[in-house]
């Protein structure tokens, strides 16, 4: 039944790949990559692809920057891209993150996305050296049948391509691709293509040119929940009387393929096994040590199923939705917290002082579409700057909390399309005089001061007209 | 003690006594040399009186300063001093009673959550809501497209907006001063922060009537009478919550009024009334018993004219400022409710001018004129009544609103109105319930009553009225229970404070170290002297009250005289009492600790049935089981599952009860909601849950419903469910709709779902929502409300699918199917399956459902 559009689908990207063989204008014809290997990771909705890649520097002039190119469609995706370099020999081995930044190049053939990676020495002629890719898709897995009913199992479609888009010449390249089930329905062969229980294998391919491109399709089972947060805002308060409070604002839907006709709760409760094997049941949140007055609540009050280890190193909260989320099904909660400020605030150097905090999402396996960070930082505080590991949009906002006067900085970074590996830490500078933390006690002091000498001169004044 | 009491009255300036037992030696022992001073004056003998007096009656400390000049100096410091130690006593007794108010009503929160309780608290929070987000003029002017579809209802002209105003200006001012409060948080809040102004409007209230002590007593019992507790817990955000504070604010005003003769409290006391109508549909109660008290003092010839600036600006301004309530509007002067007032109004002014007449006239012109008035007077009366009389009973209702003729006849909700008589806190209540929600203040009341007679002044008998009247209307509806709690804890408080007073004062008389006999002539003597200064103020109390009152200073100094000799007349019966009652000091002291144990048991039954009785939220159920607490949010659960997973416009159809729930937690447009203002609409949906699922598909069909919620509590055994409330949904639907009798799902007059039931009732909706694959849970379907296993077991829906059913069961959404999923075939098998007695009955419903 999808035979005719797979057919229309392989068509249309072989005549792309006749494209890029033709208007091949790489840009430095110096570089080749003598051995590439790449394995895909598709058990999860969060597509994980390691590349392996062994470069070479055939030209003569010593070379920083190699290109990786990705098609249109998987940018859009393409949530981060790391790259790092194994250094020393054998035993010695270890690894460096290098610099990687999109590119545009200007005669990028059909649309073709660049990112660059800018080695810390130069390739010099002849020298080869090895570089460890990784980069992670969202939304990649296209759920087919679209809509499945609460007894159905969930299949998708998984695009990519047999062949490593690139604008070098690879020698050799090898795919594994790893489904999170021996379960699948079909898949495009390009021999040589094996498949052994969960695990696929394109190639190896000899001795391919630049843009080579064959596209396959993957329709498997993966019944593994697809928890996306549309939008999650976490707001950082910061109170220099010693205490942090997290309040993070999700909007959870379930991205697998949707839910169609009936929910009986009778099926899903008494065959958990067979019904509903896709339904999103509970979310783990990893948060910080030492976290206290936990709430998970929504705009109708608390919910009432959650779970909180805490032990040295780290806290986890386990929540459950409301209800069991199917495919498409939303729900939206809060979950606050409070952490000691103690080991999140430091003194910078230059006296000035700094929040060191995690910029991610705190719930495990999560795709987040928008994330919004806000730092509040203490009234009376200046100079605010965030130094944030990517490149976030950045603006500022002013906040009128509890008996503020001229309102609190507010440090606003906003970002979209994140996995967990964002969950890095990200700093924010500031100054603060500690004298600012006195001026609402004593503007509460003056107040009540000043009702009881009123209250006083009324006592003691008399008004009237007749004595 | 007795001065304890009397001298409190003058309260503004905090002059309260402290009792002697807290007063410094020193302070004594001047006193004593001033008041023997005083004494001399009057009476040789009572020197040595006098000292034994300072131990019992105490009243010196107030006699002094109108008695001797030479005195007054040292004794007014002296005095000022135990009056400002009283005073902030009595202040930290009342600040220490509004944080026990408030606190007792936490029991919600802390065992709980802060959320809002119940059902329509939800309706006010989400009014609350749209209030703080559009504004006060969008407000007015809401046109709420979410219930009552297709109708709608005018929000703004419908809802006592009191409640609303209040919480919504709490918020607006705390978010000024940047206290970024929610709104939910302030709606929370908000009945436990008027029950705390509640206690104090009753220590005000009962202060007038009968002094400080019982004013404490009675706001003491107030800020914990478990009625009250009922309503006004953290989170029912409810127009009571305000309303009892506005109602014994009013009274208090009225009464102040009554007692000074002021103007300016007559105003305040409109204002107060403006409040409660704001607040609550129980303004009624007040507009009727405030006239019914004038009369009762014209009749007693009590009339004065205090009585009469008490009330004719209440009626004049009242009628004013109510009718400016969108809700009220013309209602204030054409309903029934409203006419006792005017006829009062009427009848205190023919008072005030015969009393006017009487004045001017010889007694003998004035027997005259009262002849030829009278005798015309009568003729037009008469004519004026029976007009009257015919425009009320041209009106359907004569003029009475179905609430209130149900207050005057018991029994007229349940004959006529089943909509009223449905909900359950419209029943008369029970015995029982009166312990539990007034406990051992039904016992003390009737001492109090008696305690009001003693003496009788215009205010005590205020109170006896109040009492009377609202133990009546609480034995017509458990509901109103609410009004008669802060009379029985007046009430009860005059006869605690009495008691204490008459114990402790005999026990204090027969201290060891006070000679008996010189007590007993103290009691005997200080009587006498007290009667004849009685007689002499009592003289001067006219004059005074006529000054006017500008200054603050002198109107203070003033209040103090006018207020003695009322104090004084009490002063003088105390002593009376107290020779006649000096009883022995064995019976007091055991009579006291029974006392403080009937006190002791009263705080222990509040606390308790604040804890466990008035807390629950009722959308979130807990049940303790062997493993621990376990929770039921299954409301919440297809609440919030409403609001995410359906389309915003989707229309959802429940039984009128989780109509606001459903408005307010899933935003989905309701048919019907708890402001059952349209019984026709109501008896739609209900006729839709009781006729037979084709039947039902079209009714719901015809109203553009896309879902339809019931609760079930079978699987759990939660008792409120649908199942139990469906006889109503029958009688409201064959109340409209003839073709629904409720015979058909009775078996033989009893209601059952068993195997015993009626095919009608097995076949109807109702039955089916709830019990749709019910037995797949345990096999045998058998419903642990009803304690039996269900009739019909294994049936099909085809015309309405689950969609979704919460973890306990307790809430199960149904989607209407589309049309087009009707297949022919389908329908014959079904109507083959069941009896011919539906299909007939389908087509009887196809004839007459009113929506085609």
């Amino acid at each position: 039944m999808e035979a005719p559009i797979r057919a229309t689908e392989f068509l249309r990207f072989t005549l792309l790949s006749l494209l890029f063989f033709v208007c091949r204008s790489s840009p430095s014809q110096d570089l080749l990559i003598s051995n590439a290997e790449r394995r895909i990771d598709l058990t999860s909705h969060i597509v994980k692809v390691y590349l392996t890649l062994k470069v070479e520097n055939a030209g003569s002039t010593p070379t920083s920057e190699i290109l990786l190119a990705f098609p249109p469609t998987q940018v859009d995706h393409l949530a981060t891209v790391e790259a790092l370099v194994t250094k020393g020999k054998r035993k010695k081995t270890t690894l460096a993150r290098l610099d990687v930044k999109p590119t545009e190049l200007p005669d990028a053939p059909n649309g073709t996305k660049y990112f660059t990676i800018y080695l810390s020495n130069p390739l010099n002629s002849g020298e080869s050296t090895t570089l460890e890719v990784l980069y992670l898709f969202t939304h990649s897995l296209e759920p087919f049948p679209a809509e499945i009913g609460q007894s159905e199992s969930q299949l998708v479609y998984y695009r990519d391509s047999a062949l490593i888009l690139s604008p070098y010449h690879i020698k050799q390249q090898t795919t594994f691709l790893k489904t999170p089930s021996t379960k699948v329905e079909s898949f495009t062969s390009v021999e040589p293509t094996n498949r052994a229980g969960t695990e696929m294998k394109y190639g190896p391919y000899e001795d391919r040119p630049p843009y080579s491109f064959s596209p396959i399709l993957i329709h498997f089972e993966n019944n593994s929940p697809f928890p996306v947060v549309e939008e999650l805002v976490r707001e950082v308060e910061i109170s220099h009387w010693g205490n942090l409070q997290v309040t993070e604002q999700y909007t959870l839907v379930h991205g697998g393929a949707r839910h169609k006709g009936v929910f009986s709760r009778v099926d899903y409760q008494s065959r958990p096994n067979l019904n509903g094997v896709s339904s999103l049941r509970y979310l783990l949140a990893r948060l910080p040590p030492r976290v206290h007055s936990v709430y998970y609540r929504d705009e109708i009050g608390n919910i009432s199923s959650s779970h909180l280890r805490t032990d040295s190193r780290k806290s986890e909260l386990e929540i459950e939705p409301r209800y069991p989320l199917f495919g498409g099904w939303k729900a939206t909660f809060v979950i606050g917290y409070g952490l000691p400020l103690q080991d999140f605030l430091f003194e910078s150097s230059d006296d000035r002082r700094y929040l060191n905090f995690t910029f991610g999402c705190p719930l495990l396996d999560t795709v987040v579409d928008k994330l919004t960070v806000k730092v509040v930082l203490p009234e009376g505080s200046k100079d605010p700057s965030a130094v944030v590991p990517f490149t976030v949009e950045q603006h500022l906002e002013t906040k009128y909390s509890y008996l503020d006067v001229v309102g609190r900085t507010v440090v606003v970074m906003e970002k979209k399309n994140l996995v967990p590996v964002h969950n890095s830490p990200f700093q924010v500078y500031y100054t603060f005089k500690p004298i600012f933390m006195l001026a609402e006690p004593l503007m509460l002091a003056s107040a009540f001061f000043l009702f009881f000498v009123a209250c006083l001169a009324y006592l003691h004044i008399d008004l009237s007209i007749r004595k | 003690m007795a001065a304890y009491r009397t001298n409190v009255i003058s309260k503004e300036k905090g002059n309260f006594v402290v009792p002697a037992f807290l007063t410094p030696a020193t302070t004594k022992s001047s006193l004593c040399s001033a008041c023997s001073k005083s004494h001399t004056t009057n009476n040789g003998r009572l020197l040595l009186i006098s000292l034994s007096s300072h131990w019992t009656i105490d009243w010196p400390s107030m006699a002094a300063p109108e008695t001797s000049t030479a005195a007054v100096p040292t004794l007014y410091t002296n005095n000022t001093l135990r009056n400002a130690f009283g005073g902030v006593l009595s202040f930290f007794i009342l600040l220490l009673i509004g944080v026990l108010a408030f606190s007792i009503r936490l029991f919600s929160v802390i065992k709980y959550e802060s959320v809002i309780h119940e059902f329509d608290p939800y309706f006010n929070y989400r009014v609350t809501q749209f209030l703080t987000k559009k504004g006060i003029y969008d407000f007015w002017n809401w046109f709420d497209d979410r219930t009552w579809y297709p109708l709608g209802r005018v929000i703004g002209g419908t809802v006592y907006p009191g409640l609303t105003l209040t919480a919504g200006t709490i918020w607006w001012l705390l978010n000024s001063l940047n206290i970024p409060l929610s709104v939910e948080t302030v709606c929370v809040f908000t009945a436990p922060i008027f029950s705390a102004f509640a206690s104090l409007a009753t220590y005000l209230l009962t202060k007038e009537v009968k002094g400080a002590g019982a004013g404490l007593t009675a706001a003491a019992l107030l800020a914990m009478v478990p009625s009250y507790i009922s309503r006004s817990v953290a989170g029912s955000y409810d127009n009571e919550a305000v309303a009892i504070f506005a109602l014994i604010f009013t009274f208090y005003l009225y009464i102040k009024t009554l007692n000074t003769g002021s103007l300016f409290y007559a105003t305040l006391n409109s204002i107060a009334y403006f409040y409660m109508v704001c607040s609550w549909g129980g303004y009624t109660f007040i507009i009727n018993l405030i006239p019914m008290h004038v009369l009762l003092c014209i009749v007693t010839g009590r009339y004065s004219s205090r009585l009469y600036i008490a009330y004719a600006p209440l009626v004049v301004l009242g009628t004013l400022l109510a009718a400016l309530v969108p809700v009220v509007g013309f209602n204030a002067v054409m309903t029934s409710e409203h006419f006792a007032s005017f006829l009062v109004f009427i009848i205190i002014h023919v008072v005030a001018f015969v009393y006017y007449i009487k004045g001017i006239l010889s007694p003998k012109m004035f027997n005259v004129a009262v002849t030829l008035v009278v005798s015309v007077g009568l003729a037009v009366c008469c004519a004026v009544i029976a007009v009257l009389i015919a425009l009320v009973a041209s009106s359907p209702t004569k003029g009475w609103s179905g609430r209130s003729l149900s207050l005057l006849d018991p029994t007229y909700a349940s004959k006529y109105i089943p909509i009223i008589a449905s909900v359950s806190e419209h029943q008369p209540p029970t015995w029982p319930s009166y312990f539990m929600d007034i406990n051992v203040l039904a016992f003390l009341v009737p001492a109090g009553i008696i305690a009001c007679f003693l003496p009788l002044t215009d205010a005590s008998s205020f109170v006896i009225l109040y009492i009377a009247t609202s133990v009546y209307f609480s034995g017509v509806m458990v509901r109103l229970m609410l009004v008669l709690a802060p009379a029985a804890c007046i009430t009860s408080g005059i006869a605690l404070s009495e008691a204490f007073d008459v114990l402790t004062g005999s026990i204090k008389f027969q201290l060891p170290g006070v000679s008996s006999d010189a007590g007993v002539d103290a009691g005997e003597t200080s009587s006498d002297t007290t009667e004849a200064r009685n007689d002499e103020v009592k003289a001067e109390k006219p004059e005074e009250t006529s000054k006017d009152q500008f200054s603050k200073k002198s109107k203070k100094k003033e209040r103090e005289h006018v207020e003695k000799p009322s104090a004084k007349s009490k002063v003088k019966t105390k002593a009376e009492k107290k020779r006649l009652l000096a009883l022995p000091l064995e019976a007091s002291v055991v009579s006291l600790l029974l006392l403080i144990v009937l006190g002791a048991f009263y705080v222990v039954h509040c606390v308790w049935a604040a804890a466990e009785a008035y807390s629950a939220p009722s959308i979130v159920l807990t049940s303790r089981s062997h493993d621990g607490l376990h929770v039921f949010d299954d409301f919440r659960e297809a609440y919030a599952w409403l609001r995410h997973n359906t389309d915003v416009d989707d229309k959802v159809a429940s039984w009128w009860d989780y109509g606001y729930q459903t408005t307010a937690m899933a935003n989905r447009t309701v048919i019907v909601d708890n402001n059952t203002w349209n019984n026709t609409h109501i008896a739609t949906v209900g006729t839709a849950m009781s006729s037979p699922e084709k039947a039902a598909w079209e009714i719901f069909h015809s109203l553009d419903v896309k879902y339809v919620l019931v609760v079930f509590g079978g699987l759990i055994g939660y008792p409120s469910d649908d199942i139990n409330k469906f006889l109503w949904m029958v009688r409201i639907g064959g109340g409209v709709f003839p073709h629904i009798k409720e015979p058909d799902y009775l078996r033989d007059g009893q209601y059952r779902i068993d195997s015993q039931a009626t095919p009608t009732m097995l076949n109807c909706l109702m039955y089916k929502l709830s019990y749709y694959r019910f037995v797949e849970t345990d096999g045998k379907a058998y419903d642990r409300v009803r304690r039996t296993e269900i009739g019909k077991k294994y049936f099909k829906l085809t015309h309405f699918e689950e969609v979704f059913t919460t973890h306990h069961w307790m809430v199960r959404i149904y989607k209407l199917k589309p049309p087009k999923n009707r297949t022919r075939g389908k329908t014959k098998k079904s109507k083959s399956k069941t009896s011919s007695t539906s299909s007939s009955k389908r087509s009887g419903t196809e004839r007459k459902n009113p929506w085609h």
